[in-house]
């Protein structure tokens, strides 16, 4: 099952430990996360379900592109990383 | 009298209390965190605190009697699939909330609601003390709508919302751009109103369109409703028919230009202003930070500067950071550079509380 670790910023406000989430890609790997953590879900998305403005996720190192319905693919054995871009100040 | 002040800052929510030596700062929640907004309902006693976090978004708080929970912020609808809807630079809209740019109580007789506007244009309602928000999609499906522009920030935004105190199902908000508007039915439907304004920076057939009016704030005198100001791009208005109609004020010393607008509960002819210089340069004229009344209704303004600092001074004061309390003596406003200033007779004179907070978006009583 896919790993998931979040930016240590995030946990002052929602607490979001190192995870396994499953799912064939980013958008399914954060709505199951997200269904036993909703809180967490508008730290990362906006209203629209895209990925908020200034975060970023990678994918076994690897920056996502499909910011807007999360396409991205993800492996069983995949790393997603949660993370601040350094544009958001 | 109030005796405390709800100070939001760019790190934080600032106590400020009134001692028997003065005004001091009390203590900070949020600290570090950027505080846009407070609002204190004292209706119930409950306060609100509206957060910008930059990367994790706009998030709500609401105090609880041992701190603050955080609760719903305001959420926009799924933009239906295909809709294209560019904002005025040619990019697609997000329909997502950027800022929580006012919060409002409704009526004495609806003791749950609450309102709220934000940027990108989205107005909401809340029946349940802020846990759940609707948004008022007669005016967001409105395709007056679409002609809105941005003025304080890149895209549209609501920041001013009245509450008439005779009928809770008036209300009036104001957009930066996109002039005033009002409902006689609790927001299911919506007229412009503000004829009268006048804008200088569209091209003549707009000027006097009420819908191309950039207002910086709207209040209204809770005691006599019929009187509303008009802090605006271009000047100073005012209107003793409910908004309907604007009357401009012009050579107001040593400016007519400013953001927030506060005017006095019972006396509707005594409003205060915090003047600037005007559009590239934004700070107080020859580096004297004054404030400006009137008591005649606008007819004569005096210009109020004991205790302000009248030399090399460029604070900013931002629309929501001038405030009077219940009593109309005790004022305060706080600025871009982190000042604080409070009067207890009118404005006649100023105290200093601080010249250290940090940038300064909203000061409230309560």
């Amino acid at each position: 099952m896919p790993r998931v670790a979040f930016t240590q910023n995030i946990q002052r406000h929602v607490t979001c430990p190192d995870t396994e989430a499953a799912g064939a890609c980013v958008r399914e790997v954060l709505d199951n996360l997200f269904a036993g953590n909703p809180r967490a879900r508008a730290y990362v998305l906006d209203d629209q379900a895209a990925l908020r403005k200034h975060m970023i996720i990678f994918v076994d190192g690897v920056m996502i592109r499909d910011r807007a319905r999360l396409s991205d693919p993800v492996t069983q054995t995949s790393e997603v990383y949660i993370f601040q871009a350094l544009s958001g100040g | 009298m109030s005796d405390t002040l709800l100070v939001s800052t760019r790190k934080g929510l600032f106590r400020v209390r009134r001692e028997s030596a003065g005004w001091v700062v009390d203590g900070a929640d949020f600290l570090g965190d950027n505080v846009t907004l407070s609002l204190t309902d004292r209706r119930s006693g409950l306060r609100y605190a509206a957060l910008d976090h930059g990367h994790f978004g706009v998030k709500l708080h609401r105090s609880t009697s041992s701190g603050w929970e955080e609760i719903a912020a305001p959420t926009y609808p799924q933009k239906p699939e295909g809709l294209e809807e560019n904002d005025m630079w040619g990019r697609p809209l997000a329909w997502s909330t950027a800022l929580i740019w006012s919060l409002q109580t409704g009526g004495d007789d609806e003791p749950g609601v609450l309102w709220c506007g934000t940027i990108p244009g989205g107005l909401f309602r809340s029946e349940d003390h802020g846990a759940s928000w609707d948004m008022v999609r007669s005016l967001w499906d409105d395709p007056r709508r679409l002609k809105w522009m941005g003025g304080g920030a890149d895209l549209p935004g609501i920041h001013s919302i009245v509450i008439d105190p005779r009928d809770s199902r008036h209300v009036w908000i104001a957009v930066s751009t996109g002039g005033i508007w009002f409902t006689e039915d609790a927001g299911a439907t919506w007229t412009q109103r503000g004829e009268g304004m006048r804008a200088d920076h569209v091209p003549p057939e707009l000027v006097h369109d009420p819908i191309a009016q950039d207002v910086h704030c709207l209040v209204q005198c809770p005691e006599v409703p019929e009187r509303m100001w008009v802090q605006h791009h271009n000047g100073i208005f005012v209107s003793s028919d409910e908004g309907r109609t604007f009357t401009e004020i012009a050579n107001v010393q040593p400016s007519v230009f400013g953001f927030p607008v506060a005017v006095h509960p019972r006396d509707p002819d005594t409003a205060w202003f915090v003047p600037g210089v005007k559009d590239e340069k934004r700070i107080p004229p020859d580096g004297r930070l004054v404030v400006t009344r009137t008591r005649d209704g606008g007819k004569s303004f005096e210009t109020l500067s004991e205790g302000l600092p009248q030399s090399h001074a460029y604070d900013v004061v931002y629309r929501h950071a001038l405030a009077v309390d219940g009593s109309g003596r005790r004022l305060a406003f706080g600025s871009t550079t982190g000042g604080l200033w409070v009067s207890e007779d009118g404005g006649d004179s100023w105290s200093g509380v601080t010249h250290t907070l940090p940038p300064i978006y909203a000061v409230r009583f309560g």
